[in-house]
């Protein structure tokens, strides 16, 4: 729980540090290859697409306590979820190897700080785009969850709206964009309320489940998965109301267009590839199929001005599957949390998943 | 006078190099120009990092409206006021909790200090080990303790405690009656100081007597029945009640009305007083122990009671070594407060980091708060120096 404290001061160093790596330095390999070639200065890296390949490893933010999302599996030892495989899936892209990711778990009051000083690659945070965020953070890839906030209570309580709060005790997140909507409907509706805040996911549930609170508020898939963790799962509904939009994505850091295409790019692959039925059995079979628009997806036509190897696509689905694989396997039926895919599938279904052409 | 090693040129002036005087202030020239590059360095790196990353420095944010809600506030506060008046709720919490810290800590560590020095065996093992077992274990583990493991663990709000006089005891916290002003209470205030007036002569008394060798308690305790006994009859001779109660009554989910103290404030004070009184308990040790056996000795012969010698002979003494490292222990608390949010506890630094959040500015915002634990740390520091120099003996 240090961490509570230590991003805050951590931000000073790091931006002292991000500055010693970039102000003095064209480049953070510089220093090192000062002594070896003194003539001509060394081409300037390109970008952190250059500074991932050379590290050989992907600094990916994540939350770390979610479970369905990014949460410590304590079977396998490994970082498993939704956010995880998407980690993957851009370190498969990159590095043609999903194991290469150093997961860096964050809270959210820390994640801002980390990109605006650079030191995470990617954020995959389940975070929510906005306006602020995209000026002041880093830039927003595609979303990859469509969600809302909702309100998980004790069904004992008998609540059935969010009138029924009046005077009620509200446990709540900080630094999230749902502490802000929380007061913005409450106080649009006229409901009086006491929000309970809470630095960690951990203890922001662990309060609600000793009755310190009397609802809890996150993002609906948030609070479908962290039921599962509650003492009694079955005595906690999920109230019928969505108080907003949620649009959840990764993030890069600030001035590196070619570093953000890629990241975009990977998110719309794994899209793309489950509207033309490539998934992870078949994707080595697929390499050779006759349909064009197959063939350029997984190399056909080369490298389309990513700078990745051309078949990256085939490494990508071959690591983490596309889209609806990812999806299945981290929060379809199979598993504890059941989410229906609502907004989140094809367009062509009916959802919001729209990847532009890949040409 | 001769120089060792120079018999032979006592009155000549060295050269600057082997100077004393002119070393001296070109050490401290050069210490000082190395701290000024090391800080300009720093300051310039951080400039420029945040020029190339788009970050800008300022507080025209402070102006703008907050949007967040804080559970707990001094003053009226909700989502619409701006992010200047948020940081005041969140001063003003930190401001609560450390003043009621500070004081029940100082009363606990006077306590648990004097115990561990007394003859009584049990007494002082115990106090030994409350200091050994507080004072090695974290802060940070102490407060999820006593938040999680035992206060949340109180009853629900459905199976609310109810005490005598309207007081209600539950997880969520405790809620006793709240005093409300009616007309009369400016009349009763009157009588109030009337007798307080009485009661600050009779220990004025008592105090000079006292000095002269002539102790006398019951003027104390008269001074004492006086102030009671005006304030009571104050409060029927002005016919309506000057203060009235406003009560706690239990809503739909907790209560409502009347004075609250939330489980997350308690949770915060009573892991800063138990920790902090620990540090200080050891400090008061230190001090008594400092005070030489004679005087002691001596105070004994004269016949004092075991509490007058150490109300007289003793801590007078004593709070000449105690005050300087209390000031310290006063510093750390008012500073480990900022582990508020652990238990939900509104504070200074928890307001700061939604605001850093929220805005996109953390370094401005950072700034902002580290200057405001500096002020109060220094508020408190000079105050405890001018006490400090009260206390002091006079030396020749």
């Amino acid at each position: 729980m240090s961490s509570r404290v230590v991003p805050v001061g951590f931000l000073l160093v790091a931006l002292i540090i991000a500055a010693c790596e970039s102000s003095p330095s064209p480049s953070p390999s510089a220093a090192a290859e000062e002594t070896a070639a003194p003539t001509p200065a060394p081409p300037p890296a390109e970008g952190r697409l250059a500074l991932v390949q050379e590290r050989g490893m992907l600094i990916c933010g994540i939350n770390g306590g979610l479970p369905g999302f990014s949460f410590l599996d304590s079977a396998s030892g490994e970082t498993t979820g939704f956010d995880a495989d998407f980690c993957r899936a851009v370190a498969a892209a990159v590095l043609g190897d999903p194991t290469l990711v150093e997961f860096r778990t964050l809270n959210a009051d820390a994640r801002g700080p980390a990109l605006q000083s650079q030191e995470i690659d990617v954020l995959i945070r389940n975070t929510t785009w906005t306006v602020t965020r995209d000026t002041d953070w880093g830039l927003f890839a595609p979303t990859t969850f469509y969600d809302g906030q909702g309100m998980m209570v004790r069904s004992a309580d008998g609540i059935e709206s969010l009138a029924d709060l009046e005077g009620a005790t509200i446990c709540v997140q900080t630094g999230t964009t749902t502490e802000l909507n929380l007061a913005d409907t409450f106080g649009a509706e006229g409901i009086d309320f006491t929000p309970l805040p809470f630095g960690e996911i951990e203890q922001t549930y662990s309060a609600y489940d000793e009755e310190s609170c009397d609802a809890v508020t996150s993002d609906r898939s948030q609070l479908l998965a962290q039921r599962t963790t509650l003492s009694a799962p079955d005595d906690h509904v999920i109230l019928d109301v969505v108080m907003s939009k949620e649009p959840l994505g990764p993030v890069v850091p600030h001035g590196d267009e070619a570093w953000f295409n890629v990241v975009k790019w990977v998110v719309f692959a794994t899209i793309e590839a489950e509207e033309r039925g490539i998934t992870q059995d078949n994707v080595a079979d697929m390499v050779d199929s006759d349909n064009p628009i197959i063939a350029r997806l997984l190399g056909a036509d080369g490298d389309l001005g990513l700078r990745l190897e051309p078949d990256w696509v085939v490494d990508v689905i071959s690591a983490v599957g596309n889209y609806g694989e990812i999806y299945e396997r981290n929060l379809g039926p199979g598993t504890p949390f059941d989410l229906d895919r609502g907004p989140n599938s094809l367009w062509t279904e009916g959802g919001l998943l729209y990847a532009p052409p890949y040409r | 006078m001769t120089q060792a090693g120079h018999p032979g040129h006592a009155h000549a002036a060295p050269p600057p190099w082997r100077d004393v005087r002119v070393l001296r202030v070109a050490v401290q020239l050069a210490v000082l120009l190395a701290v000024g590059i090391g800080v300009a360095y720093l300051i310039n790196n951080l400039t420029t990092a945040m020029g190339e990353r788009g970050l800008s420095f300022g507080y025209d944010f402070l102006d703008r409206r907050a949007g967040f809600e804080i559970g707990e506030s001094p003053v009226p506060y909700t989502a619409s006021d701006t992010y200047g008046q948020a940081f005041l709720v969140g001063l003003l919490n930190t401001l609560f909790v450390s003043v009621v810290g500070i004081v029940l800590a100082t009363l606990l560590g006077v306590v648990i200090g004097v115990a561990r020095l007394s003859p009584n065996w049990l007494v002082s093992k115990v106090a030994a080990g409350y200091v050994e077992v507080i004072r090695n274990t974290p802060l940070l583990v102490q407060l999820f303790l006593i938040y999680f493991a035992v206060l949340l663990q109180l009853p629900a709000v459905r199976d609310t405690i109810a005490l005598p006089g309207s007081i209600f005891l539950n997880q969520r916290g405790l809620f006793v009656p709240g005093p409300q002003l009616s007309p009369t209470f400016g009349t009763w205030l009157a009588v109030l100081g009337a007798g307080l007036a009485v009661a600050v002569g009779a220990r004025v008394v008592a105090s000079r007597r006292e000095a002269s060798g002539r102790p006398s308690h019951h003027l104390g305790l008269f001074g004492a029945l006086a102030f009671i006994g005006l304030a009571i009859g104050g409060w029927v001779i002005v016919g309506d009640a000057p203060l009235t109660f406003d009560l706690p009554v239990p809503g739909r989910f907790n209560f409502s009305g009347g004075l609250a103290l939330s489980t997350s404030f308690t949770a915060l004070a009573a892991g800063l007083v138990i920790y902090t009184a620990g540090f200080i308990a050891e400090v008061v040790r230190g001090g008594i122990q400092a005070v030489r056996r004679g005087q002691l000795e001596a105070a004994r012969a004269l016949g004092l009671s075991e509490v007058d010698t150490l109300r007289l002979v003793v801590f007078p003494q004593a709070l000449r070594v105690i005050v300087p490292p209390l000031t310290s222990q006063y510093l750390n608390l008012a500073k480990n407060s900022s582990l508020a949010i652990a238990v939900g506890y509104p504070d200074l630094f928890k307001v700061g980091t939604t605001m850093a959040n929220q805005t996109g500015q953390p370094v401005p915002v950072i700034a902002l708060v580290m200057g405001t634990y500096l002020a109060i740390s220094l508020a408190t520091s000079l105050l405890m120096n001018l006490y400090n120099r009260r206390v002091q003996v006079l030396e020749r």
